[in-house]
């Protein structure tokens, strides 16, 4: 199992994910990211898409993976990386059924999915992590590698692959329907508006 | 006459730049501190208080605040008794927004042209807007704004008949729509009256006043705060993790408009809202 549920309560996310490490994570859930995670936003995509409907191999194997849809700030000498926060995940619908139809398992962003993504997750077994948008200090220092693996040309949109530890994120979508941001709205309502 | 040379300006701008993305603003970080005394919700207490290290961090490791560094958005109030010297105004502050970004390790992120969309790599150029107004100073107010956030900014012509009401539905419709994507807690900048162009322009400079401080106008300071109580009953909560602190501030400016017409400009903005000025 790459889910397992520490002391605190926390769930720890190792992946690859399986179907099953999927299935067990519920809407709500805080959870800590420890291994690889690709990094990937708008142009990254953009070039991705071409392939993946010629069949093409893409330049990273997306099995099992996590993709994190950021566009870090350039690092100061001495440091792995600069700023690193989600930007906003519903640029990136309509190359997520597509990708979950590969193998991906996750993604991390900020922000509502479409109904798309959200019968995707369901039908291929994945997941959507949100993570703290705007809190792009606090996360770099879960970033233990970085490495570029293709589209160097993009700069900040970039593939890049990163090695984290006990990276920060809470569950938002699961592969069951449930929706973190419809519940927790829901429960803090106040509805004389 | 008063002469202002531009390596002035350059200099003044580079350091807005560096020290916005940072070095949030005081009234930001009071604004934490105010919505943890009333928030609710457990996650969203968790996400105020990262929000608070982050701009701790951001202040003393020098990593920006958000890794999207912004469009900068500069308001110049050249007095018009001052003089310009050393070569023209918005080539001084694309200069200095070039070597803010460049050497203070911020992000590079705007494109050459909205089809090609080729980075400039500089993150040059400015959205740059100046006003003529009495006396012999230059006064520069920056902000970096946020992609994310903006591209939930909203126009509406709404119509005479709609009024008050009207426009107070929509600003709520507005929040609604914004949501989880646009970063919240969020701050509000609504230009309401003049033509299309300026209820938009209003509503980015209604963001420059500080957070927590009273409409000068009773009228709209009230509407302000029906509004904002109005927007964190909603339950959207710090990143639409649910919550009681939907938005930190919703700040109007009007102007006179026509009598066919009711423009409401909503320029939405997001916790990390960086802006700073100076006046040479």
């Amino acid at each position: 199992m790459s889910v397992t549920t520490a002391a605190d309560g926390i769930k720890e996310v190792a992946p690859p994910l399986s179907d099953a490490d999927v299935e067990s994570l519920k809407a709500g859930d805080r959870v800590r990211i420890t291994g690889v995670l690709y990094t990937a936003r708008d142009a990254a995509h953009g070039r991705l898409l071409p392939l993946i409907e010629k069949g093409a191999p893409l330049p990273i194997d997306v099995r099992g993976q996590i993709i994190y849809y950021t566009g870090p700030s350039p690092a100061r000498p001495g440091s792995i990386v600069g700023s690193i926060g989600p930007t906003t995940a519903s640029r990136m619908d309509t190359y997520v059924p597509a990708l979950l139809g590969l193998g991906l398992k996750g993604t991390i962003g900020k922000g509502y999915r479409g109904q798309a993504v959200k019968d995707a997750l369901r039908q291929h077994k994945g997941v959507y992590f949100g993570a703290i948008g705007g809190a792009g200090a606090v996360l770099s220092q879960f970033v233990k590698k970085l490495s570029i693996v293709a589209y160097e040309d993009l700069g900040t949109e970039a593939i890049r692959r990163l090695e984290v530890e006990a990276f920060p994120a809470i569950v938002v979508n699961d592969c069951h329907g449930g929706d973190l941001y419809q519940d927790g709205m829901k429960a803090y309502a106040r509805e004389d508006t | 006459m008063r002469d202002i040379h531009t390596s002035a300006i350059v200099d003044a701008v580079k350091k807005l730049c560096m020290d916005a993305n940072l070095d949030l603003e005081p009234d930001m970080l009071r604004a934490f501190d105010r919505a943890l005394a009333t928030e609710r919700s457990p996650a969203g207490r968790q996400v105020l208080q990262t929000l608070k290290q982050n701009a701790e961090m951001a202040r003393t490791q020098r990593i920006p605040y958000c890794q999207d560094t912004g469009f900068v958005v500069c308001f110049v109030e050249l007095g018009q008794d001052a003089h310009v010297t050393g070569g023209a105004l918005d080539a001084a502050i694309n200069e200095g927004v070039r070597q803010g970004y460049t050497e203070g390790y911020l992000r590079a992120s705007i494109v050459r042209s909205p089809f090609d969309r080729v980075n400039t790599g500089d993150n040059t150029p400015a959205v740059i807007h100046v006003d003529v107004v009495p006396g012999a100073t230059l006064k520069l107010m920056l902000m970096a704004k946020g992609g994310g956030c903006e591209n939930r900014s909203k126009y509406r012509m709404l119509t005479p008949a709609e009024g008050t009401s009207g426009v107070k539905e929509w600003i709520l419709e507005c929040v609604r729509t914004a949501g989880p994507d646009a970063c919240p807690p969020l701050i509000l900048g609504v230009g309401v009256g003049g033509t299309f162009e300026k209820a938009a322009l209003l509503s980015k400079k209604a963001l420059f006043r500080e957070l927590g401080s009273p409409n000068p106008d009773p009228v709209v300071d009230a509407l302000e705060t029906e509004l904002l109580d109005r927007a964190n009953r909603l339950g959207i909560g710090p990143q639409g993790y649910g919550g009681d602190t939907t938005a930190f501030g919703i700040h109007i400016l009007t102007y006179p408009c026509h009598i066919t017409s009711l423009p409401v400009a909503v320029t939405i903005e997001c916790h990390a809202h960086r802006h700073k000025e100076v006046t040479l």
